[in-house]
């Protein structure tokens, strides 16, 4: 989706637009535009404050990585080691900030839009943090298709160049900073923060070891601070509005403004930017409502990788407790909506079949666990399902569950057991509805009947 | 090995300095900090399932096999642990699929997803009955299986090289290949392709699998993916006999193990010693065993009869017709004995007694390649008497020393090519303990680029000067305790070399390692087949030591000869002249010889000549007498490594009828009347320890350093060394192994190309007055004025094709090869 959202939502929100304020102004993408709604003005505030300041100041605003994990981004900077001055250690190598903007969790359109819209709060962003963090080369890793994305974002650097925000001695301030918008080759896996160091520095994007963490051993060895675009995003507001302004939208645990993504089944799907902990309920009012009325069935809160929700959870603040209380997760809060046209087994299919595809192989429970459960789910959707397939998926996500490398394995039994968590009954009567028959072969037999004789072998019995 | 000490660890008992305590199993065990815990496990006897953890390898983490279930201060870790990433830490209390249900569950349904996609091919499968995926599969998974879908397919086999071949899908991506490519042996290519399900292991496009030590990857395959092409479909595991053995190809002594199936060898495996060859073999190693039923082989004992032809005769025959000839040339201006580098510690002992107790001469020398005096006044200098009971003594170098050493200095020796497993250590010293390796060549070989060496160029000829005189930063890194100088052979190649290694030495205080390239030369120094030294390293000249070794040898006293002998050389020039009038040769080949003309004119001269071999060769083709000895498959005995380790092994084929050189030696001896009480390896061995060992206490070389020849124009300075895979006589009928032989070339450097007209790519033609090697030209750092040329590689046959050395003056032409530039 590369148009934003006309208008950003007002009503019934109190809470003035932070991350997408400038999006529907002309030519918002262009420094000019930026400046004059008052960007890079962070800049001037971030370097008359101490590094440390900096990062205490994030610490204090409470900002949360918007990359799916939440985990507190004040914090994870103060992990970087500094120089001792013993010119040993890691604290003595170069730092390095890596944004991961490798956006591809299904149903995820945040962080595209805010390069294509905004990518001067992301420069910005990255300027404060890098100055935070003492880096001097940052690297925005985007995801490969969006091209268009990284022309503008390339763009946007040259401009940030050409008006003295990168380069040598920035703003006078003698902190020197150099971005280069990298682009990926089209690979999930690349989103988790090692693999897509691996991927910078040349090599197969398959997840890292840890430890060592990109903290202390990250993009070449170096510390390194891997942050998702929104989160940077974030942080010039939070520097020019100061913490307690940023705390004073969202929840007490998970306080700021944040975009959702809702497609699916509604009126207006789009970007809406609202302070977490916003309910479904509120975010399907800002979004026109179900699409011709049709009821919701089931919906995810972060992408496929969360477990899905049904309708009884209408009301659940989606912020990171949130989420967490009602059995899923947050993470990108890529809110997909589908309504009762939409088979559960199908959805549940398509999602793992996108698993499938995109496990990177390095580890034997996503690799041969995704490319199991795919054809099972197949077999399923076309009418070959049994009810012993049920107790399968739920056993080999189990068995996937905590036992892969990496979170991609995790998430991919995210669909498949929380679809049968809710859902079980749609997929006994999926399995009903097809022919009894002793072993999965003979249905291959018993299709083929159908199909000569025209005479349905009903011997279906749940 | 360390042993930590982990037994009978109760809450009391302290825990030992560096190490923390923790519970595994119900059990307390105290373990080295940094310990992965599938190590620790291990040390109680708990083996955790697992296919890509290898203990010589970095951790993965990929196959997920060996999950466990791990409690932090109290808390169970929420998901279970892959043990083989995991170190230990204080407190630790780990369940393995013993005591932990979820651990068992967790490895049960990660054994089950490997085997959905794995085919069940196991009967026909090389791996069947030795595989670990079965073998675990069998403890740690279900019976049956759910999986009713389609498996994932190949096609199959891929040849990743001549001799590796890949099955994809029996393939469980552990990545042990790919990490021992590019870890251990540093020839990266293999590595995995695609992602997900599709994910595989392959090669570039046109760019095979050509390693020097890619036989490991079979060995370490936990499945049957990775398969030898000499070996596919030849045999089930449980039909081989297995025996314990030492590679015969150089002097590293690996240990290794013999599989042979009705009287014949079908492959050979990497044994597992930790100080020597850790569990890596070379290709040549593992590959290179074919000679023993190559069609020249010879069984029967032969004598030349009046016709000039070669006839089978009896054992009682050829040996009374050796004896009579051996003794009239006895009786007559002498016999000269030319072991070979070939042999056992005990056959060369066998060979030495007999020269002085039967030939009653110091004409012995087993240095079938160039050599010198300085070498043998090295020799008896720093590697005589090294060995004492058969281990490193120690002042000597071993391969721990070479993993530890802070500095290393090569020279004469390229290790990858001539000694693979201490290429393997130098790599492993660099990699993972900061080793400075610094090698004296004439270019940067692969190997010097793999094992972070920094070049010291030499111009062949001059290496005496650049090692007398190598730079502050080398002298300081050879002055830290520790240091080692690693000499190869082809030192004796150039003048002064010797002597200034030993200089160095003395001036840095770093230690000598002498590398030999073959396997026998190790021992044969200790066992005295050398014209200087004695068994046991007595100086010939050494009276007293004399006195008692003919005490020993129940010899009368003063019947030894006390005057050094010939050299090999001189051997073969005192044949040529009829100076000596008959020789004893063992396995030599006339080729390696520093003048193979020469030393062909001496074999067809010499009056009398008995050769001693397992194969017909340009020796026995002129020899009076054949002799057939057993090959090691079918005799025992040992070599000395040239760390100076005793390196045993037994009979692996049927040996009936086949003797070893000791016996046949011992049988002639007692033919001519003099018995050497060699009847059997064992004796000669214990012969030998009885002798014991001393430092011959002889001064070391002082000779000067040799200088460089000027090149003319067209002309250059010759440079030559032996590759690995090459024309070597026991690498005969290996077709696969040959195919990942390296391409052998002309290698000069660009300034020296243009000057002698030379285009990369095409041919140049290397020639002296006696012959001519044409092969393609490859740019390499080499120094002005030097080509380089493989000594031994189809197409280069150096020595024999040009009489020429390391250091000689050959013409070198551009060939046309019709190609327009």
């Amino acid at each position: 989706m590369s148009t934003p959202e006309k208008e950003p939502v007002r009503a019934p929100d109190p809470v003035t637009p932070v991350l997408t304020r400038r999006w529907t102004s002309p030519r918002s993408w262009s420094i000019d535009t930026y400046e004059q709604l008052g960007g890079y003005s962070s800049l001037r505030t971030a370097f008359a404050a101490h590094p440390d300041q900096l990062i205490q100041l994030v610490k204090d605003s409470g900002l949360r990585g918007r990359g799916g994990a939440g985990f507190p981004t004040g914090m994870k900077w103060g992990f970087i080691p500094q120089d001792d001055g013993s010119g040993t250690g890691p604290g003595a190598k170069p730092k390095y900030l890596v944004i991961n903007a490798d956006e591809g969790e299904p149903g995820t359109c945040k962080d595209i839009p805010t390069m294509m819209a905004d990518p001067h709060s992301l420069i910005e962003g990255c300027i404060v943090t890098s100055y935070a963090i003492r880096a001097h080369f940052c690297a925005i890793y985007v995801r490969g298709e969006a091209l268009h994305c990284i022309r503008r974002l390339r763009a946007a650097v040259r401009e940030a160049k050409a008006r003295g925000y990168l380069g040598t001695d920035i703003l006078g301030s003698g902190f020197d900073l150099e971005i280069v918008v990298h682009a990926g080759a089209g690979a999930y896996i690349c989103g988790e923060e090692t693999a897509l160091l691996d991927s910078l520095e040349g090599r197969r994007g398959q997840p890292r070891l840890k430890p060592p963490f990109p903290a202390t051993s990250g993009l070449y060895a170096s510390p390194t601070v891997v942050n998702n675009v929104e989160t940077i995003a974030s942080v010039p507001a939070i520097v020019t509005g100061g913490s307690d302004w940023f705390r004073s939208m969202g929840r007490e645990k998970s306080p700021g403004p944040k975009i959702y993504s809702i497609s699916g089944h509604v009126e207006r799907p789009g970007q809406y930017e609202a302070p977490l902990g916003i309910t479904l309920r509120e975010l399907l009012e800002l979004a026109g409502g179900m699409k011709d009325g049709i009821p919701l069935k089931f919906w995810t809160p972060g992408g496929s990788s969360t477990p899905l929700l049904t309708a009884e959870h209408l009301d659940v603040p989606l912020d990171f407790e949130g989420a967490a209380e009602a059995g899923s997760m947050l993470g990108t809060t890529a809110v997909q909506v589908f309504n009762e046209t939409v088979s559960v087994p199908w959805a549940v299919m398509k999602w793992t079949e996108f698993y499938k595809h995109e496990s990177c192989g390095k580890c034997t429970p996503c690799r041969e666990g995704t490319y199991w459960l795919a054809q099972v789910l197949q077999r399923m959707v076309r009418g070959e399902g049994t009810t012993e397939d049920i107790d399968t998926l739920v056993d080999v996500c189990d068995n996937i569950l905590g036992r892969s490398f990496c979170a991609l394995g995790d998430g991919a039994t995210s669909p498949i057991t929380s679809a049968v968590k809710y859902f079980r009954q749609e997929f006994l009567d999926l399995i009903a509805s097809q022919p009894d028959v002793e072993r999965l072969e003979q249905l291959t037999d018993v299709k083929l009947a159908q199909r000569t004789n025209g005479t349905a072998l009903s011997g279906a019995s749940a | 090995m360390t042993l930590t000490p982990e037994w009978n660890v109760t809450e009391e008992t302290p825990v030992p300095e560096g190490h923390v305590r923790l519970t595994i199993d119900d059990q307390l065990i105290d373990a080295p900090k940094g310990e992965l815990l599938i190590r620790t496990c291990e040390r109680l006897g708990i083996i955790v399932p697992r296919f890509c953890d290898h203990p010589l390898l970095d951790p993965a983490g990929a196959c997920r096999q060996c999950l466990v279930e791990v409690e932090m201060g109290g808390r169970p870790m929420p998901k279970p642990q892959a043990s083989c990433t995991m170190t230990v830490a204080d407190g630790m209390v780990v369940r393995t699929q013993h005591t932990s249900e979820r651990a068992d569950k967790a490895q049960q349904g990660v054994m089950e997803l490997l085997l959905i996609n794995h085919p069940l091919d196991c009967p026909i499968c090389d791996k069947g009955g030795e595989c670990p995926l079965q073998n675990q599969a069998m403890a740690h998974g279900r019976a049956d299986s759910r999986f009713v879908e389609r498996k994932r397919t190949f096609p199959k086999p891929l040849p990743i090289s001549s001799q590796v071949l890949l099955d994809r899908e029996r393939c469980v991506l552990c990545q042990r290949c790919t990490r021992f490519s590019e870890e251990i042996a540093g020839d990266p290519f293999i590595d995995l392709l695609e992602r997900g399900a599709n994910q595989q292991v392959g090669i570039a496009e046109d760019q095979p699998f050509q390693s020097y030590f890619s036989g490991n990857t079979i060995q370490i395959c936990p499945v049957g993916a990775l398969t030898s092409a000499a070996y596919r479909f030849r045999s089930r595991p449980f039909d081989l006999r297995s025996t314990p053995g030492t590679c015969e190809h150089c002097s590293s002594g690996c240990d290794m193990r013999t599989d042979s199936r009705r009287g014949t060898v079908l492959r050979r495996l990497a044994g597992n010693d930790p100080e020597v060859n850790e569990e890596w073999l070379c290709d040549k190693g593992r590959f290179a065993f074919r000679y023993l039923g190559s069609g020249g082989r010879i069984t029967r004992p032969m004598v030349r009869g009046t016709d000039g032809e070669l006839a089978e005769v009896s054992w009682t025959e050829a040996l009374r017709v050796a004896a009579e000839g051996l003794l009239a040339a006895r009786a007559g201006a002498g016999i000269g004995v030319l072991p070979g580098g070939r042999l056992t510690v005990e056959d060369a002992y066998a060979y030495a007694k007999f020269a002085r107790v039967v030939a009653r001469t110091n004409d012995v020398d087993f240095r079938s390649r160039p050599h010198s005096d300085e070498e043998l006044e090295f020799l008896s200098a720093h590697v005589a008497g090294g060995a004492p009971d058969g281990a490193p003594g120690a002042d000597s170098v071993t391969f721990e020393g070479i993993e530890n050493a802070p500095a290393v200095l090569t020279v004469g020796t390229d290790p990858e090519e001539e000694s693979g497993i201490v290429f393997l250590r130098l790599r492993k010293a660099w990699r993972k303990k900061g080793l400075r390796h610094f090698q004296v060549a004439p270019f940067t070989t692969t190997g010097a680029g793999k094992t972070g060496a920094t070049v010291l160029h030499a111009v062949p000829g001059a290496e005496a000067a650049v090692v007398a005189e190598p730079g502050a930063d080398v002298l300081a890194a050879l002055g830290q305790p520790g240091a080692v100088i690693l000499v190869g052979d082809r030192a004796a190649e150039s003048p002064g070399l010797y002597s200034a290694v030993s200089g160095l030495a003395a001036r840095t205080g770093a230690a000598i390692g002498w590398i030999p390239r073959r396997a026998g030369d190790r021992g044969a120094v200790e066992a005295g087949a050398l014209p200087t030294l004695l068994p046991g390293g007595i100086a010939v000249t050494d009276a007293r030591a004399r006195t008692e070794l003919e005490r020993i040898w129940g010899v009368g006293a003063g019947e030894l000869p006390a005057e050094p002998g010939r050299d090999g050389d001189a051997i073969l020039a005192a044949a040529a002249s009829g100076a000596l009038d008959a020789l004893v040769v063992g396995g030599v080949d006339p080729h390696d010889m520093a003048d193979p003309a020469a030393a062909l004119t001496a074999l067809r001269r010499v009056g009398f000549l008995v050769s001693l071999e397992i194969h017909s060769s340009a020796v026995t083709e002129l020899a009076d007498v054949v002799l057939p000895v057993a090959p090691d498959a079918q005799r025992s005995g040992s070599y000395l490594n040239w760390e100076g380790r005793r390196r045993e092994f037994g009979v692996a084929l049927d040996a009936t009828g086949v003797l070893p050189d000791c016996r046949v030696l011992d049988t002639l001896g007692v033919e001519m009347d003099a018995d050497l009480f060699t009847q059997t390896p064992a004796a000669a061995a214990g012969e030998l320890a009885r002798i014991g060992t001393r430092r011959p206490g002889t001064g070391a070389p002082t000779r000067p350093a040799g200088t460089a020849h000027r090149p003319g124009p067209g002309q250059a300075v010759l440079a030559t060394s032996r590759q690995l895979v090459d024309d070597a006589s026991l690498a005969v009928d290996e077709p696969a192994l040959a195919g990942t032989a390296r391409r052998p070339y002309v290698k000069v450097n660009a300034a020296t190309a243009e000057r002698l007209g030379l285009v990369e790519g095409e041919d140049a033609a290397v020639g002296t007055d006696r012959g001519t090697i044409t092969l393609p030209v490859a740019l390499a750092d080499l120094p002005d004025g030097v080509v380089w040329l493989p000594t031994c590689s189809p197409g280069s046959h150096v020595r024999p094709t040009l009489g020429a050395g390391h250091g000689d003056l050959v013409g070198v032409t551009p060939v046309g090869n019709g190609r327009v530039s």
